[in-house]
């Protein structure tokens, strides 16, 4: 994924403040942050010589589209269902020590935060994802146990 | 509450903590389960079909035609049943005492031989749940259960918290994968992964067994022999180490001994088991039934209440000579299986296939019965890979005849 400083190169760089924002970097920032897409800024959108910036930002975040709060993505076409990453979830673990923490079927999928479903992952629950919430860190507990990335945090 | 759980015969693992929902006897959602389980759980829908010569047919004409075949073969071939339940096993041998048949399965040229040494307390051995509450180090060798036996690394043998191992495979376990390629399992792995050419399995072994010893290891492909230290090194410090053993250390080996010598050198210094990666859901319940029964694992003849064992009786070597003149085959696909210069001889002999499955096999066939499929639509016992026995109840009911029922009503035509 990119950063705000690859965003700002790609936008007109003039300040014009018609997207609410005090300069161009501010919005790439909010840009960054989801607060705001490529189409809150006028001259991006509407300019021709800014078409092909305009396409390739709206790219970039057409992908995060289906994200979750916590930014995770499954791509669902890679995942097979070997649980590694539901073994391996930490709040997982947490919250079922003797189910799912032990290599056992979930005890209580009420409390989990991924589960497998019909050979799947699916991701539930984000509340609980430790990249959530006030306290949030980046643990990358499910994807370094992917043995085929099909788990994506953006 | 109390979850009811069903057991997935999908591969040799025999997971039995799968829930299902289903309705109408169609399963809708599978839970836990893996992909490969969630694909063999859905499959049984359609109703029984008998087909002689690829023209339907009804049950009685099928089995009597089938029972006829046998009658008339002089040394008839029964193989397949690594996805039959251990009491269909026991049946088919009785049957194949009964035909006097060539009796093998898929073990011949899979893990037969590891198996064997296994019975013959040759290994040192534990079960899945012993892995799960106690080792620390694990090795992946010619195998990838990432994507053969997908809830292996999750289920028991690197990322659940065991009794013993309360702090997980961060802090407290080792997993090493040996392979020719770069698997999904060796990614899990990193930085234990050891990359040996094709055919390099025993050099590896013995060079691993003198880096046990304190010696220099050597290869003819020149592996570092700093990193076969290094491993060497982690193996000596394991205090509750399993060997995985897949089909690429067995097919690159010519003899299990070099297995066997890795192992006591291993055990000479920590302490280290064995488990095959047995792939169909009951293969070892084969090896091990036939064992009690005649001491042999795979590849049995039987004539005149006495039992041949041998190479020659194996499949592949049985078709090569064309010593058979028929041949049942049960919930197996060697046409697809097999190399084509050996699988060919199967077409110039009457073939009983016996699938739930349509496969090369049966639509070749002289005579097709489709049977239910054990441990979704009937039940039974199995033996896990491990030497466990799990047993299962059907998930959904089904028309079609289970393996055993027919060969029961074979057993009788006969």
């Amino acid at each position: 994924m990119t950063n705000a400083m690859e965003l700002y190169q790609m936008l007109p760089k003039t300040n014009c403040k018609k997207c609410g924002k005090t300069s161009c970097m501010a919005f790439a920032v909010a840009l960054m942050a989801r607060e705001l897409t490529a189409e809150d800024c006028p001259p991006l959108k509407e300019e021709s010589k800014y078409k092909e910036s305009y396409e390739k930002i709206s790219g970039l975040f057409k992908q995060s589209e289906g994200a979750t709060e916590t930014g995770l993505i499954v791509h669902e076409d890679l995942c097979f269902g070997c649980g590694n990453c539901v073994v391996a979830c930490p709040p997982n673990v947490a919250n079922d020590p003797y189910g799912v923490g032990s290599g056992n079927a979930p005890t209580n999928v009420n409390k989990l935060v991924l589960v497998i479903e019909d050979g799947i992952v699916k991701a539930q629950n984000l509340g609980e994802c430790r990249r959530f919430g006030k306290n949030k860190i980046l643990c990358n507990g499910c994807i370094v146990t992917c043995p085929v990335e099909a788990i994506e945090f953006v | 509450m109390e979850k009811n759980y069903y057991v997935c015969t999908g591969c040799g693992m025999l997971c039995d903590d799968i829930e299902v929902e289903s309705e109408k006897n169609i399963v809708n959602k599978v839970y836990t389960a893996c992909r490969v389980g969630v694909a063999h759980m859905k499959e049984g829908k359609e109703s029984a079909a008998f087909r002689i010569d690829n023209k339907p047919v009804d049950e009685a004409t099928a089995i009597s035609e089938a029972a006829a075949i046998l009658k008339n073969a002089k040394n008839p071939l029964i193989f397949g049943l690594g996805t039959s339940t251990n009491e269909t096993q026991k049946l088919a041998i009785e049957l194949a005492k009964k035909a006097s048949a060539t009796l093998d399965d898929t073990s011949s040229f899979c893990l037969g031989r590891v198996v064997e040494a296994l019975l013959h307390n040759r290994f040192k051995v534990c079960t899945l749940d012993d892995v799960r509450n106690k080792a620390d180090v694990t090795i992946f060798w010619g195998a990838d259960p990432s994507d053969s036996h997908p809830r292996h690394l999750s289920k028991h043998s690197y990322f659940p918290r065991g009794t013993e191992k309360q702090r997980g495979w961060e802090e407290e376990r080792t997993a090493i994968a040996i392979d020719v390629r770069k698997s999904h399992t060796a990614k899990i792995c990193g930085n234990h992964f050891f990359q040996i050419p094709p055919g390099g399995d025993a050099e590896f072994i013995d060079a691993l067994i003198a880096a046990l010893a304190g010696k220099l290891p050597k290869t003819s492909y020149n592996f570092p022999p700093k990193r076969i230290l290094e491993l060497a090194n982690i193996l000596k410090g394991a205090k509750f180490g399993v060997v995985f053993v897949g089909l690429g250390l067995i097919y690159s080996l010519e003899n299990i001994e070099p297995l066997v010598r890795l192992m006591d050198a291993l055990n000479g210094k920590a302490n280290f088991h064995l488990i095959p990666m047995v792939g169909h859901y009951n293969m070892r319940g084969f090896n091990e039934t036939l064992f009690e029964e005649t001491g042999y694992v795979n590849s049995v003849k039987f004539e005149d209440g006495t039992v041949k064992h041998g190479p020659e009786y194996s499949i592949v070597e049985s078709l090569k000579a064309k010593t058979v003149d028929a041949a049942l085959i049960i919930g197996s696909d060697p046409l697809s299986s097999l190399p084509r210069s050996v699988s060919k001889n199967l077409l110039e002999i009457p073939v009983i296939s016996m699938d739930p499955c349509e496969t090369l096999t049966s639509r070749n066939a002289k005579v097709y019965i489709n049977t239910a499929i054990s441990g979704v639509e009937s039940g039974g016992s199995a033996t896990r890979m491990d030497g466990v026995k799990v047993n299962f109840k059907p998930v959904v009911e089904t028309t079609r005849l289970s393996d055993e029922a027919v060969l029961k009503k074979i057993m009788e035509a006969l």
